[in-house]
């Protein structure tokens, strides 16, 4: 038995290619194979969470159970009541193993490694923390613990997302794609799948394989502080990009191919024209997710509970929650809190500035070249970010 | 009812966007012309549910089912039946 993490090795897409072939027959007839789409699921879960990995295999399997029975059991407190607190201790509970797992290593209890983490613990907790928000809501009706799983255990996206949505999930569960729209679906896929061959196993490779110890080189070796710095900003930012959204490129990939339209991740995020636009290019579902469950709910409460007086305040509040805890959910670690920090500055300054420049159209010059002047500052601001991402600044401390 | 929501929905969006353009042409993009932003989409979910009894979810919210006065109007009296 070969035991493999999700897009390792070239050998993950060959056993993919060959896996799903009785799958991609049926679904070109207009069928799901359900049963063995789960054999397949359970054969590439048991890839990556078996051998020397048996211990995440047994702290995922004890994960899935508590989530499907915590939202089981709130899905049937829902039907006849509705207090804050249960819904809050849910809540709390559902991200408590990613909390847990966190904190554990950091506390040098077990030695470094975590006994509850697994690969890809901190993308499922948005997949089930997103099901208790939603049956809340009345969003989701009838809780299906099977169907539940499935979308848990998706594997194309079990380890780094995209993090997709319960109902649109569903959706595609209980409706397979027609033959025509399938065919399609299969040559984007493949499509996808060879782009995250350029991304992330060629370009993510020669980048932090031969240019960034280059550009470490440059700041340390040859002394020269600052041109180093900045070399190691570009490419960081450039490693971060293709690598990720390789990544996340075989992921929609290989979904696209098992008949189902995971969401994007990224949308050609150096073009954004400031750091909001950035946010709807730049890991998608994970901005996505915090918009529609931290930002805008903590917004709807504040504005009901008329916390601020001013709705501004309140919009800037929410955006600290918001970016405060994407930091932290990165990691413990000082530099992803400054991320978060530095991001929800950036924000709250954008949204000034497009108050202003709302107020005074006539004013404000807008061309092609302020266009222009406008992305590569994004790009820049957007790159430092990264540097302070990357950890850079912790050897100076 | 009908009447009723209308005019309610359009005196809010008046109102978060400046603007009474949303009346004279119902069918403008509100997002495309740059008249509402995230921060207004809350606003316009928070006082559906306070003057009109209408509750949204925010994850329940698609843009493109919401990008017109009149597009409002009909998810908004969708959710009010």
């Amino acid at each position: 038995m070969i035991f493999l993490s999700p897009y390792e090795r070239p050998l993950y897409f060959v056993i993919f290619a060959v896996a799903i072939l009785p799958l991609v027959i049926a679904l070109a007839r207009g069928r799901r194979l359900q049963w063995y789409q789960s054999l397949v699921t359970l054969f590439f879960l048991y890839m990556t969470f078996g051998g020397a990995n048996y211990k995440q295999g047994i702290a995922f399997l004890a994960y899935i159970a508590f989530q499907t029975l915590l939202c089981g059991i709130y899905a049937h407190y829902r039907k006849e009541h509705n207090a804050n607190f249960i819904f809050y201790i849910c809540v709390a509970l559902s991200i408590l193993p990613l909390i847990v797992s966190k904190i554990l290593p950091s506390l040098a209890i077990t030695g470094g490694n975590s006994i509850i983490g697994f690969l890809g613990i901190s993308y499922l907790t948005f997949k089930a923390a997103q099901m208790i928000i939603e049956l809340r809501d009345g969003l989701i009706k009838e809780y299906k613990p099977l169907r539940f799983i499935q979308f848990l255990i998706f594997f194309p996206t079990i380890s780094a997302g995209p993090i997709d949505r319960y109902r649109r999930f569903e959706e595609d569960l209980i409706h397979p794609p027609s033959k025509e729209h399938y065919t399609k679906l299969v040559q984007k896929g493949i499509h996808e799948i060879f782009l995250g061959f350029l991304y992330n196993y060629i370009l993510g490779h020669y980048l932090s394989q031969f240019l960034l110890p280059l550009a470490t080189d440059l700041g340390g070796k040859y002394g020269h502080q600052f041109l180093g710095s900045l070399s190691y900003m570009y490419v960081y930012s450039l490693f971060l990009f293709f690598d990720f959204a390789g990544y996340s490129k075989f992921a929609v990939g290989f979904s696209y191919l098992m008949g189902y339209e995971t969401p994007i991740n990224f949308n050609k995020p150096f073009l954004s024209k400031n750091i909001k636009e950035f946010w709807n290019r730049w890991h998608m579902s994970l901005s996505f997710w915090f918009r529609d469950f931290v930002y805008m709910r903590l917004m709807m409460t504040l504005l009901h509970k008329k916390v601020f007086k001013s709705r501004v305040t309140a919009s800037n509040v929410a955006y600290f929650a918001l970016f405060l805890l994407m930091g932290i959910w990165h990691g413990g670690t000082w530099y992803y809190v400054a991320y978060g920090f530095y991001h929800a500055l950036l924000i709250c300054l954008n949204d000034a500035w497009l108050r202003f420049k709302k107020k005074h159209k006539k004013q404000i010059p807008s061309n092609k070249a302020t266009k222009i002047l406008a992305t590569i500052c994004t790009i820049h601001i957007v790159c430092f970010g990264f540097l302070i991402f990357s950890g850079y600044f912790d050897r100076f401390l | 009812m009908e009447q009723k929501m209308n005019d309610l929905v359009l005196t809010i969006l008046e109102e978060l966007t400046g603007t009474d353009e949303v009346r004279s042409n119902p069918d403008i993009n509100l997002f495309e012309e740059s008249l509402m932003d995230s921060l207004n989409v809350v606003e316009l979910l928070v006082e559906l549910e306070e003057q009109c009894d209408v509750n949204v979810a925010p994850s329940d919210f698609d843009k493109a089912k919401w990008s017109t006065p009149n597009m409002i109007i009909e998810q908004a009296l969708e959710r009010a039946a």
